[in-house]
């Protein structure tokens, strides 16, 4: 699960993390109060505004309708209001959001902590994420902060500093200290990397957290390091343990019909193809989407419908494909072990006749147990539903109802 | 000989009287294969499936003699149970629990590899070998006992695979489900090396996803080792968009790496048989097998 920039900086800070102080605000006027008391708490006189969305390039995105950019700066708090307005309400297109952009409800409005000093203000990139092949935590560091980190990774690999955390013992100071050491730092600095990275580590397993990205990471003037922007990713699977971050969740962030599908305890990820396909299993899912594919067509969905497939199930299913205005095909891939596949055909012609008017072409390929008897129950229905028992056939419709929809 | 699990395997289900356990137990037990009790804490002493309950897997082990686990536990409490089974000296752990956090898996994979046992999953449908033990929740029908293994991390995928190969005239020596989370017990590259040296098992079909890099891994194992037998690949996934989670907790696409394309590239410059259709795995191991399909 995501979570806001905002509700990450707030998480790390509990455990001590160093952060850039903000306060998150949902009008212009709530964005001037927010700048007053930071300038009040720590001596800021200019204000950054951050469109909070999540999906990153937000600095470089743009809104729409004001063209402005998804974090400005206020130099005063005269100039506040009228930036916050310029991102509020607005719909912020960036290189990870996708043409439609992501509409802005909230902005961050944080301390400058660019300052002139002593020394250059200097960016690192820090994240934490699971080594899949290793089983264990990695921390990556990189002295290119505020670049993006695959640009990073393909040009200088040789700038990415790993440190492999053992499960057993967790991060070890030697660790810390080391990719600190790496990273060119020395005096405070160094100490005030060293305190970061552990306390940071010390978050990630407190929340169980399946990626955390900090980039960048800031080295101030004043030689004091803290986390300028933060992005936390939570495990899914641990989120049972922590009501309070599960809470975090912003339905507003994600696909209507995605929200509604997981009510249903279907797992449904929307995509831009005219053919809606409802599976059992999440590898067949996929693997109907690439069939589609080569049939001619494009999945304009992901939906796995689990091992418990059902009447109900499956009329939600459609119910939501159907919502989608791009479906022109639909594909039922079934393979009925411990559900039987005469069940599924009558919960497809029952959820059929509930929901009525269907007008795309519908193609239910059954196999497994009672396939035979699921067949003859969509064949018979009388219904402008097709069966198909191999895979192949199956294929072979999808690509008759793409190809020639003026027959049907 | 097959790999795993045979006739002989003494199994023993824990979470054995909750619903999912009691259900695939009885499944099991009608499927012939050897099921010798179960676990369920506080309810030790009793009978349920006309097989004795037990307190401990530690309790099972001295009463039965059991040396094959499967585990329906919640997956709050599926880790424990995983090194629960390994500390009592179980041989062979089968976890169908979907939904462990990763941070658990974390501890309970070393813990168990220092004991030596060998878990499959969690998140998997089990293992499978026709006419002697069905240690999973698969329809047993589908599987025909043969001479091709079977390496995958999905389950209705597995059983297309498994229905196709046996329709082509041919049947499965073992099917290994190895699951479908980012930390796993037994990589791709391990299950395929077990069918590799089993001698019933002529040729493989090694069936993965998007995420995560076993499937490459396996390939070049399978190179390095003189591709001693035909294998045939199918990788799921190839429309999958970046960055979103595909069902399973593993099917995500981090980098240029995991992409399909990627992996299924990998695969054919290792001598894999690469099936491009999911509904051609049966036909490219029958031509593989010099059948005519």
């Amino acid at each position: 699960m995501n979570i806001h920039e905002y509700q990450a900086k707030e998480v790390l800070k509990s455990y001590g993390v160093a952060i850039q102080e903000g306060i998150v605000a949902d009008t212009p006027e709530a964005a001037l109060e927010a700048a007053k008391k930071l300038n009040a708490e720590t001596g800021t006189s200019w204000y950054v505004i951050k469109a909070q969305i999540h999906a990153g390039g937000r600095g470089k995105g743009k809104i729409q309708s004001t063209g402005s950019n998804g974090v400005v700066l206020a130099r005063g708090l005269d100039e506040v209001m009228e930036k916050a307005k310029n991102i509020l309400g607005g719909t912020l297109v960036t290189h990870q959001t996708g043409p439609e952009g992501k509409k802005v409800n909230k902005i961050l409005i944080a301390q400058d902590v660019y300052y002139p000093g002593a020394s250059e203000p200097k960016e690192y990139y820090l994240s934490i994420l699971l080594d899949r092949a290793k089983g264990c935590n990695v921390i990556m560091a990189s002295t290119e902060g505020g670049m993006d980190i695959e640009e990073v990774a393909e040009n200088h690999p040789e700038k990415i500093i790993k440190e492999w955390i053992d499960p057993k013992v967790g991060l070890q100071g030697f660790q810390a200290r080391k990719l600190a050491f790496k990273l060119g730092l020395e005096g405070t600095a160094f100490k005030g990397m060293v305190k970061f990275i552990t306390s940071l580590y010390e978050a990630y397993i407190a929340t169980d957290s399946s990626q955390f990205e900090i980039n960048p990471v800031l080295k101030t003037s004043d030689d004091k390091i803290l986390a300028v922007d933060a992005k936390v990713n939570l495990d899914d699977n641990a989120l049972f343990k922590h009501k309070h971050l599960a809470i975090l969740r912003d339905f507003e962030e994600e696909d209507p019909l995605e929200v509604e599908a997981d009510k249903y305890g279907l797992n449904y990820v929307k995509l831009d193809g005219n053919v809606g396909c409802m599976v059992n299993g999440a590898g067949l899912a996929m693997a109907t989407m690439d069939m589609i594919k080569l049939s001619g067509g494009e999945p304009a969905n992901f939906l796995d419908v689990g091992g418990g497939a059902n009447a109900t199930t499956v009329e939600a299913g459609f119910r939501i494909i159907l919502q989608d205005p791009n479906v022109k095909a639909i594909l039922i891939n079934v393979f009925g072990g411990i559900v039987r596949c005469d069940r599924i055909a009558n919960g497809v012609v029952e959820a059929y006749k509930t929901i009525g008017d269907i007008k795309v072409p519908i193609i239910v390929r059954l196999q497994g147990t009672n396939a035979e008897e699921g067949a003859k129950i969509i064949d018979e229905s009388g219904l402008k539903v097709s069966s198909a028992i191999t895979l192949k056939e199956a294929a072979e419709k999808v690509k008759a109802a793409i190809l020639v929809p003026s027959e049907k | 000989m097959s790999v795993l699990v045979n006739k002989n395997s003494k199994v023993i289900v824990q979470g054995f009287t909750g619903s999912e356990g009691s259900f695939h137990a009885q499944q099991m037990i009608e499927y012939g294969t050897n099921v010798v009790g179960g676990v369920t804490p506080g309810k030790g002493g009793s009978t349920h499936l006309e097989k004795p309950v037990f307190n401990s897997v530690e309790e099972a082990v001295q009463k039965t003699g059991a040396d094959t686990s499967i585990i329906f536990v919640p997956p709050a409490f599926a880790a424990d149970a995983i090194m629960e089974a390994a500390d009592a000296g179980i041989k062979v752990v089968i976890a169908i629990t979907e939904g462990i956090p990763v941070a658990d898996m974390m501890k309970a994979k070393p813990y168990i590899k220092e004991r030596g046992t060998i878990l499959i999953g969690p998140n998997c449908p089990g293992v499978i070998t026709p006419g002697e033990a069905k240690v999973g929740i698969m329809p047993g029908f589908v599987f025909k006992p043969g001479r091709i293994g079977i390496v995958s991390k999905s389950g209705t995928l597995t059983y297309e695979a498994a229905d196709q190969v046996t329709k082509a005239g041919l049947g499965i020596s073992t099917a290994i489900g190895i699951g479908g989370d980012p930390i796993i017990g037994t990589s791709t590259k391990e299950a395929v090396e077990m069918l590799m040296n089993d001698p019933e098992t002529d040729a493989i079909v090694m069936i993965g996803e998007i995420g995560g890099n076993y499937e490459a891994e396996a390939a070049i194992w399978v190179r390095e080792n003189g591709n001693r037998k035909p294998v045939v690949g199918f990788i799921a996934g190839k429309t999958a968009p970046a960055g979103r989670r595909m069902g399973h907790a593993g099917a995500i696409i981090g980098g240029a790496d995991d992409t399909a394309d990627a992996k299924i590239r990998i695969l054919k410059a290792n001598g894999i048989l690469v099936a491009e259709s999911p509904a051609e795995i049966g036909s490219v191991m029958a031509k593989a097998m010099g059948i005519e399909a």
